[in-house]
C-alpha cells in the first residue's frame, strides 16, 4: 500500500467506521447486564441494615412536677433527657442532649454545662461558649391538670414557648 | 531390617515382613511427604521450601540484601501482621465467653476478667496488641513515606496501605464499645454523633429536611437513635466479621503487590552502598537456576531477578524467614509484657443518663477529639478526609526519582525534615496556646453563624498554616517531594501534639489542666 492509498483508507475508515461485530456487542451487553444486576442486587441487600422500626422507647411521657419545685430550678425526670422548669404559672421543657456530640448536659444555676467538650448554654438553651452548633431545643409540654404534664421529647417547639398552669 | 531402608521397600521375604518394614518407616515417610522437597540445604531446596509451600509462597524465593537491613524497614510491616495474628487468636478466645447484649456484655467481660482461667491475661494481650497495631501501622506509614518507597511502581500499594490504616482504626473503634462500660458507652456516643455531624453543615445551609447524610450515617451505624442493643450487635458484627474480612482482603493485595512491584524500594546504587556480601552469607547460585527464573520471565514488572542481576540476593530461607520470626516473637513479647504490667481498663457499667466527665475516646482519636471540641464536622470528618485524600495523592503528585529508598531522601532531605518538625511543633503549640488562653469565636461573639466557625476554627487554621508552609517548601526546593516532606512532617507533629494535649491536659468539661491532680471533684 502506498502512502496515498493508506491516507485514503484512513479517511474512509473515519467516515464509515466498521460496525461493531455482533459477537462483541452481545458480549459487552452480557457483561454490562451482569454488572448492573449485581449492583442493584447489592443495593437491594443494603436496604436490610437500614432499620424500618427503631427500637427507641416512646418519646412521650407523663410527669408530675413536685410541688416544692422552686422557680428556675431544673427538674429532670429519671431516665429522660429533658429539664422541666416552672416560673410562676409558666412551665416549659428544654432538651438536655448537647447539640454538639450528644452528651447529657448538666443544668446549673447559670444554664447548662456539657461535660464532654465544654459547651455552655444559657438559661434559655442558647449557646454561650464551646463547639455546640445550635442552642438546646425546647420540647413540647401539655398541661393535664394539677401538677401533671405531658412532655414530648420528640417534638421541638420555638424557644420561649411555655404552657400556663 | 533396621528401618532406615531407602525410598523403596527392600522387598522383605514375606508380605508381613514388608508390612512391618513400612510400619516402621511411617514417621519418617510422613515427615518427608509433608515437606515434599526435603530439608532447605541447597539453593534449590531453599527455593522450593518457599515456593512449594502455600503459606510461604507470598514470599520471594530470593531477596535483596538491601531489603534485609533492619534500617530499611525496622520490620514494621511484619510487626503489624504479627499483631493481627495475635489479635485473631486472642479475639477468638475471648469470643468463647463474650455475650454481645447490653449489661450482659459488661458482666461477661467481668467474668472474663475475674473468673475465666487466664481470661484477664488474654483480654490484656488483646488490648495491648490492638494498641500496638495502631502504633506500628502509623510508624510503618511514616517509614514508607520517609524512604519515598511509595513511588512508581508502588503508588497503588500506598493507597492499599491507607485502606489498611482506616480498617485498623475501625477495628479499634468498634472493639472499644464491646465491654459496655461507661468509657465505651460515651466514646461511642461521641463517635456516632461525629458520624451525624454533617448535619452541622446541612443545618447551617437549611437542607437537612431532604438531604440528611449525617442522620443516615448514624442510623446505619447504630440501627437506632441511641447507643443500645442494636448498636452493640452491629459493632460486634463489624469487629469480629466484616472488618477482619476486609482487612484480610486488603492485606492479601498489599503483600501480593509488594512481590509484583519488585520487592521493597531501594536506591539505584544499593549494590555499591552494600558492598560485597559478608563471609558466611550463603553463596549465590551454586546450582543452575530452576523454575523461579522461568516464572520471573513471564511476570510483568520489575522483579528483583530481572534487570539488576541476582548478585546481591540471598535465599529467603533462612535469611528473610529468620528475620520475620524474630519480629513476630518481639511483637508477642511486647504485647505480653504490657499485658502483665498493665490491666485493660473496665469502668462501671454503661449509664446512658450520666456521661463520663471527661468522656475520652481511645488515645489515637484524642487528637481528633481536640479538633472536634471546636467543630464536630471539621474535626471529625472534614479534616480527617482532607488528611486521607492528601496522603493518598502523595505518590501521584511526587513523581520524582531522587532519593527513593533512602531515609529522608529527596531535595531538602534531613535538614528540611528538622526544620519542618520545628515549624510543625511551633504552629500547633501556638494555635493551642492561643485557644486555651483566649478561647475562640463563639466565646467572643456568641451570635456568630455556625458556618463561620465550621470554616474558621483552630483545626482549619492549623491546616492552612501547614499547607502554606508546604507550598513554600515546594517552591524553595523546586520539588514536590520537598513539599510532601514538609507537609507529612507537620502532620505527624500536629497529630502527636494534639493527641498528647487531648490525653494528658484535658480534664472535666474538656478544660485545660496541667496535671490530672488539679481536676475538680477528684
Amino acid at each position: 500500500m502506498t502512502v496515498e492509498a493508506r491516507k485514503i483508507e484512513a479517511a474512509r475508515s473515519r467516515l464509515e467506521p466498521e460496525a461493531m461485530a455482533r459477537r462483541d456487542f452481545l458480549g459487552l451487553t452480557a457483561w454490562w447486564s451482569a454488572a448492573v444486576a449485581l449492583l442493584f442486587g447489592f443495593l437491594g441487600a443494603m436496604r436490610l441494615p437500614k432499620a424500618a422500626v427503631l427500637p427507641s422507647p416512646s418519646r412521650k411521657f407523663k410527669v408530675a412536677l413536685p410541688p416544692s419545685l422552686a422557680a428556675g430550678q431544673a427538674y429532670v425526670p429519671t431516665g429522660r433527657s429533658v429539664a422541666l422548669y416552672k416560673e410562676g404559672s409558666q412551665v416549659y421543657a428544654i432538651s438536655t442532649i448537647c447539640t454538639h456530640l450528644g452528651c447529657v448536659v448538666k443544668a446549673t444555676d447559670s444554664g447548662f454545662d456539657c461535660p464532654c467538650h465544654g459547651s455552655k448554654f444559657g438559661r434559655d438553651g442558647s449557646v454561650l461558649k464551646g463547639p455546640a452548633p445550635k442552642g438546646l431545643p425546647w420540647r413540647e409540654v401539655k398541661h393535664l391538670g394539677g401538677d401533671n404534664f405531658l412532655v414530648d421529647e420528640g417534638k421541638t417547639v420555638a424557644t420561649g414557648t411555655t404552657v400556663s398552669v | 531390617m533396621n528401618g532406615v531402608a531407602g525410598k523403596q521397600p527392600t522387598g522383605g521375604a514375606t508380605a508381613l515382613g514388608r508390612f512391618m518394614e513400612n510400619l516402621q518407616a511411617v514417621p519418617r515417610r510422613f515427615a518427608e511427604t509433608m515437606f515434599r522437597t526435603g530439608k532447605p540445604q541447597s539453593d534449590r531446596t531453599r527455593s522450593t521450601f518457599v515456593f512449594g509451600n502455600v503459606f510461604l509462597h507470598l514470599h520471594p524465593v530470593r531477596i535483596h540484601r538491601w531489603s534485609l537491613r533492619w534500617s530499611t524497614t525496622w520490620g514494621l510491616g511484619i510487626a503489624a501482621v504479627s499483631c493481627f495474628f495475635v489479635l485473631v487468636v486472642t479475639g477468638v478466645l475471648l469470643m468463647f465467653y463474650y455475650k454481645p447484649y447490653p449489661d450482659v456484655a459488661y458482666l461477661s467481660i467481668k467474668d472474663i476478667h475475674f473468673v475465666v482461667p487466664t481470661g484477664r491475661f488474654i483480654r490484656n494481650i488483646h488490648r495491648w496488641s490492638g494498641n500496638l497495631m495502631v502504633v506500628v501501622v502509623l510508624l510503618h506509614m511514616a517509614r514508607v513515606f520517609y524512604t519515598a518507597a511509595y513511588r512508581s511502581p508502588r503508588e497503588f500499594n500506598w493507597v492499599m496501605g491507607m485502606g489498611l490504616l482506616v480498617t485498623t482504626l475501625g477495628l479499634s473503634f468498634t472493639g472499644y464499645l464491646l465491654p459496655w462500660d461507661q468509657l465505651a458507652y460515651w466514646a461511642i456516643t461521641i463517635g456516632a454523633n461525629i458520624a451525624q455531624s454533617p448535619r452541622e453543615v446541612t443545618d447551617a445551609l437549611g437542607i437537612t429536611e431532604w438531604f440528611d447524610v449525617g442522620g443516615l450515617q448514624k442510623l446505619i451505624l447504630l440501627g437506632s437513635e441511641e447507643v443500645g442493643e442494636e448498636a452493640l450487635i452491629r459493632f460486634y458484627l463489624f469487629h469480629v466479621m466484616i472488618l477482619p474480612l476486609i482487612l484480610i482482603a486488603l492485606m492479601t493485595v498489599h503483600f501480593w503487590r509488594i512481590r509484583k512491584d519488585g520487592g521493597l524500594a531501594r536506591p539505584a546504587d544499593a549494590d555499591s552502598r552494600l558492598g560485597p556480601p559478608a563471609a558466611g552469607v550463603y553463596p549465590v547460585f551454586t546450582e543452575a537456576p530452576q523454575k523461579t527464573y522461568s516464572l520471573a520471565a513471564i511476570v510483568k514488572g520489575r522483579t528483583p531477578a530481572v534487570g539488576s542481576g541476582p548478585e546481591q540476593t540471598v535465599p529467603s530461607m533462612p535469611h528473610l524467614m529468620f528475620g520475620e520470626a524474630a519480629v513476630f516473637m518481639l511483637t508477642i513479647v511486647l504485647s505480653v509484657v504490657f499485658a502483665i504490667l498493665i490491666d485493660a481498663p473496665l469502668k462501671e457499667v454503661a449509664n446512658p443518663a450520666v456521661p463520663e466527665n471527661p468522656a475520652k475516646a481511645p488515645w489515637y482519636f484524642l487528637g481528633l477529639q481536640e479538633l472536634v471540641s471546636h467543630s464536630a464536622f471539621m474535626g471529625g470528618i472534614g479534616i480527617p478526609m482532607i488528611v486521607l485524600i492528601g496522603l493518598g495523592l502523595i505518590p501521584y503528585l511526587d513523581r520524582e526519582i531522587a532519593g527513593t529508598g533512602v531515609w529522608f531522601g529527596g531535595p531538602g532531605g534531613r535538614p528540611l525534615v528538622v526544620r519542618s518538625t520545628v515549624f510543625g511543633l511551633a504552629a500547633v503549640l501556638a494555635v493551642e496556646a492561643f485557644v486555651i488562653r483566649f478561647g475562640w469565636i463563639r466565646q467572643w461573639w456568641p451570635g456568630v453563624p455556625q458556618m463561620v466557625i465550621t470554616l474558621l476554627n483552630p483545626g482549619t487554621v492549623l491546616t492552612v498554616f501547614y499547607a502554606a508552609y508546604s507550598v513554600w517548601s515546594l517552591k524553595k526546593y523546586d520539588s514536590t517531594r520537598a513539599g510532601a516532606l514538609a507537609l507529612f512532617t507537620c502532620f505527624i507533629c500536629g497529630f502527636v501534639v494534639l493527641t498528647v494535649i487531648g490525653t494528658y491536659f484535658r480534664g472535666p468539661n474538656w478544660d485545660f489542666y496541667w496535671w490530672p491532680s488539679q481536676w475538680p471533684g477528684h
